[in-house]
């Protein structure tokens, strides 16, 4: 626990500087922290999406370390190709992340990532959910979750938004026997930090879910990116866990849950949601929760 | 001075590849390449190939990890065919323009619908516009050595761009000829370690992959069409080295048979050339003056090659200037739906630019792997000499071509 990276120690060095996200992006604080974790000796592959439209505009390139966009399904393949280039070639003390957003990972990348981790690499992959293709400006994912607004689900009279759940993917990664996963959140720092010290020292894949939001296509002030993310771990909708020794473990079991009406009405995606809505939410937060706890 | 071995042109590449020493080798089988992986993966295994063996779970991932690890600097293979190709096709101008030397080999298959699994040139042609190399060889001798002279052409510092080398799915992938396989240490001669600073580096970071906008970015692409054109003289490069070497060559962007006082020129591609040689053959002796043309490689577009040889028997011809050639043909395994054969569109345009004015005529054949034959051959010759009215021709169909 000493080499523990806390606020206090944590390097000053940035890593991705100068990028051209949004205000209050959760999204970029992901890959920002990630980065001060890893270190300079760290190859970042990131596929189509916001983070390599914000960050790769030649003559502006922003990673100070190595970094490369992938194409946008093979992520988690040219982040094997990195890794296996560099053990070629004798490379020594590095670190190969992959980092994409929700359906870089879940939908169009699922099938290289699931590569990935069966062929063992040696490679950190991290989601950055931040639950709809935003980049394209804000269409449904994988990971959408029920009731959300979105550009391709909107919500009328007939249709309240996404009609689906979240894809589990933090349990379809550990279905692969990975040696190390793990779901996050940009609000509890600490613990993602920690998170991906654990990921880098595993010798195999890990993966890391961290939610991020996104004020543009959640619907909040550029200043409450955190307190969103904090709040949709505290009402329940989302839970702090790692997958390690082929067992699950929740890391963080409240007593008490905050309101999930106020964490949905508090954001423009989720204000069409009816009673009736919102009650099936939280009976879909309390099913989860009944099998998750039983993790410990 | 190698050994000799009764192999396959899929045997043969793998030889070739052996020899080229790639660091990460990453493959999905497909029909009619899955011999070239399993070879590669034997001799990984018995350690005469030091490789990263990777096993990808699709093509998409079989080149996007051997972008990877070009982008760290590593010497990286992959192979594919038709359907796999086209799945892959995303990658192809992403190595390209990102500059990545990749070589890699592919089994010449027709396209679905409908399936089939035998040879056409269907799936390569479709990618000529993807910004790679394409190279296509007549016999497995040729597979072997194009494998180690592939990576001398991509990796040469004036070029840095991958290249795709063409064999004919079955007529080439699964015949069995004898090979002459080098020794390793005059490979290792031939072909000196790949070394490059367009890659990321610990030592000095790099952004690679990136965006370009409007204000920049025709001018990347000019760079990488400029390095295309210096191919023409890197080949002629790579193949006087490999003969100084080995005492083998396999000659320039195109190779000419009999072309010298040719009236009637018939344009190959690939395997078929073989019997195209043999009809003449039989033609000259019957007293008609016939040729053919083999185009080694398609990507660059060998025009002004096209066009010299052509010139050549027009000047060497006892006739008056510009006589000499009465027609040329282009004879090619792919068809461009409501057009022509898109060789046959290249070629035309190679002898407008190069101010060749003669009668050109296009024969469509060998689709889904269909035979051709002498025959075949012979009529295309006999539809030159007669200056027949239609210009392009389906050779070898099993129906009468009434469609009009």
């Amino acid at each position: 626990m000493s080499d523990r990276i806390t606020a206090k120690n944590i390097t000053d060095n940035e890593f991705f500087y100068g990028h051209k996200a949004c205000a209050g992006c959760g999204g970029s604080l992901a890959v920002r922290m990630a980065l001060k974790v890893l270190g300079e000796r760290t190859f970042i592959a990131l596929p189509a999406g916001c983070m390599s439209a914000v960050g790769f505009n030649f003559p502006q390139l922003c990673f100070s370390n190595n970094a490369i966009i992938s194409t946008f399904a093979g992520t988690g393949s040219i982040i094997t190709g990195i890794e296996a280039g560099a053990r070629a070639l004798g490379l020594k003390d590095y670190h190969v992340l992959g980092m994409a957003g929700d359906g870089g990972t879940a939908d169009i990348g699922i099938q290289a990532l699931s590569g990935a981790i069966d062929r063992n690499d040696r490679v950190i992959y991290i989601c950055y959910d931040n639950e709809a293709y935003m980049n394209t400006g804000i269409q449904k994912s994988g990971l959408t979750p029920f009731g959300a607004k979105t550009t391709t689900t909107p919500a009328g009279k007939h249709i309240h938004g996404n009609v689906k759940n979240k894809k589990n993917m933090f349990e379809i990664v550990a279905a692969h026997g990975i040696p190390y996963a793990a779901t996050a959140s940009i609000a509890y720092m600490d613990d993602f930090i920690e998170k991906v010290r654990k990921a880098s020292q595993v010798d195999g894949p890990s993966y890391i879910h961290v939610i991020a939001p996104c004020p543009t296509g959640w619907g909040i002030p550029a200043d409450r990116t955190i307190e969103a993310a904090k709040e949709m771990v505290d009402c329940g909708l989302w839970y702090l866990a790692e997958y390690y020794d082929d067992e699950f473990h929740l890391n963080r079991d409240p007593n008490e849950f905050t309101s999930v009406s106020d964490y949905l009405k508090s954001q423009g995606r989720f204000k069409h949601l009816s009673d009736e809505d919102i009650a099936l939410i939280e009976q879909g937060r309390d099913k989860k929760w009944e099998k998750i706890r039983a993790w410990n | 001075m190698g050994k000799v071995k009764f192999i396959s042109g899929d045997d043969a590449f793998a030889e070739g590849i052996r020899l080229a020493r790639p660091q990460v080798v990453s493959a999905y089988p497909i029909t009619p390449q899955t011999i070239v992986v399993e070879r590669l993966s034997d001799m990984v295994e018995d350690q005469s190939l030091k490789s990263e063996f990777i096993h990808v779970e699709s093509e998409h991932s079989a080149l996007s990890c051997a972008i990877g690890a070009s982008s760290v600097g590593a010497r990286a293979f992959t192979a594919t065919s038709s359907q796999g190709l086209l799945y892959m096709a995303e990658g192809l101008p992403y190595a390209a323009g990102g500059r990545f030397p990749i070589v890699m080999m592919n089994a010449n298959r027709a396209t679905a619908l409908p399936w089939n699994i035998y040879g056409d040139q269907r799936d390569s042609v479709s990618q000529l516009d993807c910004g790679w190399i394409q190279v296509y060889v007549e016999d497995a001798q040729e597979s072997l050595d194009m494998a180690l002279m592939s990576y001398y052409i991509a990796e040469h510092p004036s070029v840095r761009v991958p290249v795709m080398v063409n064999l004919d799915g079955f007529v080439l992938t699964h015949t069995y000829e004898a090979v002459d396989i080098p020794e390793a240490k005059l490979a290792d001669e031939f072909l000196p370690p790949y070394v490059s600073d367009n890659k990321m580096d610990l030592e000095n970071p790099k952004n690679m992959a990136f965006s370009v906008g409007p204000a920049d970015n025709q001018e990347f692409h000019l760079l990488h069409h400029k390095a295309m054109l210096r191919v023409a003289d890197v080949v002629n490069e790579a193949d006087t080295r490999f003969q100084s070497i080995f005492g083998r060559s396999h000659g320039g962007m195109v190779e000419g048979y009999r072309t010298e006082d040719a009236e009637y020129v018939l344009i190959t591609v690939g395997s078929i050339t073989g019997l195209a040689r043999e009809v003449v053959d039989e033609l000259r002796s019957q007293g008609v003056r016939a040729g053919v043309l083999k185009l080694r490689f398609l990507r660059p577009f060998p025009s002004q090659q096209i066009a010299e040889a052509l010139v050549n028997s027009i000047e060497q011809g006892s006739a008056e200037v510009g006589s000499v050639v009465q027609a040329v043909g282009t004879l090619e395994k792919d068809i461009s739906f409501g057009y022509e054969g898109t060789i046959y569109t290249n070629v035309n345009s190679a002898l407008i630019k190069e101010d060749v004015h003669v009668p050109s005529y296009n024969f469509i054949g060998g689709l889904g792997g269909r035979d051709i034959s002498k025959e075949d051959i012979r009529k295309c010759f006999s539809h030159m000499i007669g200056k027949e009215k239609d210009k392009i021709v389906w050779i070898g169909l099993g129906v009468e071509d009434d469609v009009r």
